[in-house]
């Protein structure tokens, strides 16, 4: 970033953090949610990872570093798009927060890199990690390379079979990625098997979760790693609505719900202010906050899909990175204080929404921001002259493999 | 039942423990096809008490043998409430823990949770995903109804939160005997006899290992510092395997009498 943006971001980071999406309390309660339901193997672990991450993030030289590596590496600050063409068509300024053209194709770099940083500080050698759509499975690996750290990427059956290509890079990164067969076989296995690995081998590895859930520091770390989204995006947008404009901030801030990492990152930069409009969007089969109820898993209290007994249930999502029946607990209180909405949208929304983006923009979007873009073609009327601001979190490049057999002669 | 009829946990290890025994609690999976029989079979091979598993859909404590007992149990139709049930109509003169994951506990609620173990003849509950920070709104249910929390304690666990732990426990303590899951291992974990000796350090409480204990040999050994074993997947494997009540009991047997030679 140039000195000029640098300031603005700084000071306004300052101004947020004092607000809504600020530190939990407690042993990291958002309100009734979050806390450390896990393990006492792991309960040292963590305290540690509290601790390391204070220090860290405190301090000026992991600051830099980390800023360094965020621009020099990952390619930040990321673009803000206004999409002429789509936004004509639909009756509303649109702004794209342009995360897919991040190093390695979708914000979770931001999250990794702080991470990686972190456990090399901690004095660990080897990153464990689970993931849904291989996004932040090939970020951990990438991390792990650069860094020269072991990795091993717990991923469900189901999701290697439609995201293989990820599945590749991985490997060819250089990461060990092993199936999580237990269950549904996605994500929410693919974590459960990741925590396994680490009750197991805590002493030398550090467990690099990828979105704003399990047990407490995750979340808050998480979000302060994706923070610089939300703070640039602020920034961006007063340059982009203009001097005349008597907010400079978006009327609405939208972005796609899987555990909810990139949504926290963009409602970071806006949260303080009561005038922007936040919505998640979750998936039909995999909403929690639409579907679920106050549950305990993953180390974390949160809204969960469940049956009667509290049995887990299995989500069905197309998008395998938002195929997660819990959220990040702060959104379970943003949910509840009313801050934030939360939405679904259906599997044949998304589908086109992906191809509406592609062809009136030619930008090819990941199926996970194409929900949140399928909420705005659907809200076109109440959204009508409005600015509105999509986290556009990732690319599609991972789904056109899944997308040919959908679509198939169609086209 | 009431609080005052439950056979103690904690009373019936205290007792073998002063007659100079060493204590067994096997571990099964509640809700397998004809579990009720092979816990009875369990209760008369010499068991000093039983530790029914309630299965949940995501048990991140647990290896791959008692994830696969979950699972078959679940898909079999076992419910919480019918575990409990289940429980109340035995009559098997061993005293019973549950042990499940909170989100199981906490949707049923604390309180009814707690109210029914005790009808269902229960006296202790081990929660394995909820360690001493988020113990207080289960805690104070229990109290109330009068059933004991088990606490476990880990060779991670520093020695000032060790005391903690004790404090906040009772039955017995469950002393994590290895860095890892639920499952079958080859040899004794180095850690298991130093976790023991940490805790027969601060604690008066039955000090039991639990995770990794896989033959009498180990239980044996372990049992040279540790007041008694918990026995899961070595058990639960050979439920799975063999669905005979007599043949698990004679393994569980083959555990008593390591333990009672020394
Ligand atoms: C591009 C992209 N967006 C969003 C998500 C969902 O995660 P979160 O809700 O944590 O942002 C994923 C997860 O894989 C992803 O790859």
């Amino acid at each position: 970033m140039n000195n000029d943006l640098k300031n603005q971001a700084d000071e306004l980071a300052q101004v947020f953090a004092s607000d809504m999406v600020g530190a939990p309390t407690g042993v990291g309660r958002f309100g009734e949610f979050g806390g450390m339901f896990v393990p006492e193997t792991l309960v040292p672990a963590l305290h540690e990872l509290e601790a390391a991450f204070k220090d860290a993030w405190a301090d000026p030289v992991f600051r830099n570093e980390l800023d360094t590596l965020l621009a020099d590496y990952a390619g930040r600050p990321s673009p803000l798009t206004r999409c002429d063409r789509l936004g004509e068509q639909l009756g509303f300024q649109l702004y794209l927060k342009r995360e897919d053209l991040n190093h390695t194709g979708s914000h979770k770099i931001n999250n990794v890199l702080g991470q990686a940083l972190l456990a090399k500080r901690m004095g660990k050698t080897r990153l464990v990690a689970e993931t849904g759509a291989g996004q932040h499975g090939v970020a951990t690996a990438t991390a792990a390379a650069l860094m020269d750290m072991e990795c091993l990427v717990y991923m469900g059956e189901v999701d290697i079979a439609r995201q293989e290509l990820n599945v590749f890079r991985m490997r060819l990164l250089g990461a060990e990625v092993t199936p999580a067969v237990s269950g549904s076989r996605t994500l929410k296995d693919a974590v459960n098997e990741a925590m396994r690995d680490w009750v197991g081998t805590v002493e030398h590895t550090y467990y690099c979760l990828g979105s704003v859930l399990g047990p407490h520091p995750y979340p808050w770390m998480v979000r302060e790693f994706h923070r610089v989204i939300g703070t640039e995006a602020a920034v961006q947008c007063r340059v982009a609505l203009g001097a005349d404009h008597p907010t400079g901030r978006p009327d609405v801030v939208v972005a796609c719900i899987g555990g909810g990492s990139n949504a926290a990152g963009i409602f970071s930069g806006f949260a303080a202010f009561p005038e922007v409009d936040l919505v998640g969007v979750e998936p039909e089969g995999g909403a929690a906050i639409g579907h679920g109820i106050p549950g305990i898993v993953h180390g974390m209290k949160s809204y969960l899909m469940q049956d009667e007994f509290g049995q887990v249930s299995e989500a069905q999502s197309i998008s395998a990175g938002l195929d997660y029946p819990g959220v990040g607990p702060e959104h379970a209180h943003l949910a509840d204080s009313g801050r934030a909405k939360y939405e679904q949208v259906t599997d044949a929304e998304v589908i086109e929404a992906f191809q509406l983006l592609s062809r009136t923009e030619g930008i090819i979007p990941a199926l996970e921001p194409a929900h949140a873009l399928a909420w705005v073609v659907r809200e076109k009327e109440s959204l009508a002259g409005k600015n509105v601001l999509i986290n556009m979190s990732g690319r599609g490049d991972k789904d056109v493999g899944q997308m040919m057999e959908v679509l198939g002669d169609t086209l | 039942m009431s609080a005052s009829d439950l056979l103690p946990f904690q009373a019936s290890l205290e007792a073998r423990r002063s007659s100079g025994g060493k204590c067994l609690v096997p571990y099964l999976t509640g809700g397998l096809p004809g579990w009720e029989l092979m816990l009875e079979a369990v209760a008369s091979a010499g068991a000093d008490g039983i530790e029914v598993g309630i299965p949940f859909s995501d048990p991140v404590m647990d290896g791959p043998i008692i994830q696969e007992s979950s699972e078959l149990a679940l898909a079999a139709g076992a419910t919480p409430p019918g575990i409990l049930d289940g429980l109340s109509r035995l009559d098997i003169g061993v005293p019973l823990a549950v042990m499940t994951y909170v989100n199981l506990v906490y949707r049923f609620g604390y309180e009814r949770f707690a109210d029914s173990m005790v009808k269902a003849g229960v006296s202790a509950a081990i929660l394995p995903d909820m360690p001493l920070e988020e113990a207080g709104d289960w805690c104070s249910a229990a109290d109330a109804a009068g059933v004991q929390t088990v606490m476990l304690a880990a060779p991670t666990t520093p020695d000032e939160r060790l005391s903690r732990i004790v404090e906040r426990c009772g039955g017995f303590v469950y002393a994590v005997g290895l860095l890892g899951i639920t499952g079958e291992r080859d040899s004794l974990a180095a850690s298991a006899k130093v976790i023991a000796k940490r805790l027969k350090e601060v604690t008066d409480l039955p000090v039991l290992v639990g995770v990794g204990i896989s033959t009498p040999e180990q239980a044996a050994e372990v049992c040279e510092v540790a007041d008694g074993v918990v026995v899961g997947s070595a058990i639960v494997r050979r439920v799975v395997e063999t669905r005979s009540p007599e043949s698990v009991a004679e393994f569980v047997g083959s555990f008593r009498e390591a333990l009672d030679k020394g």
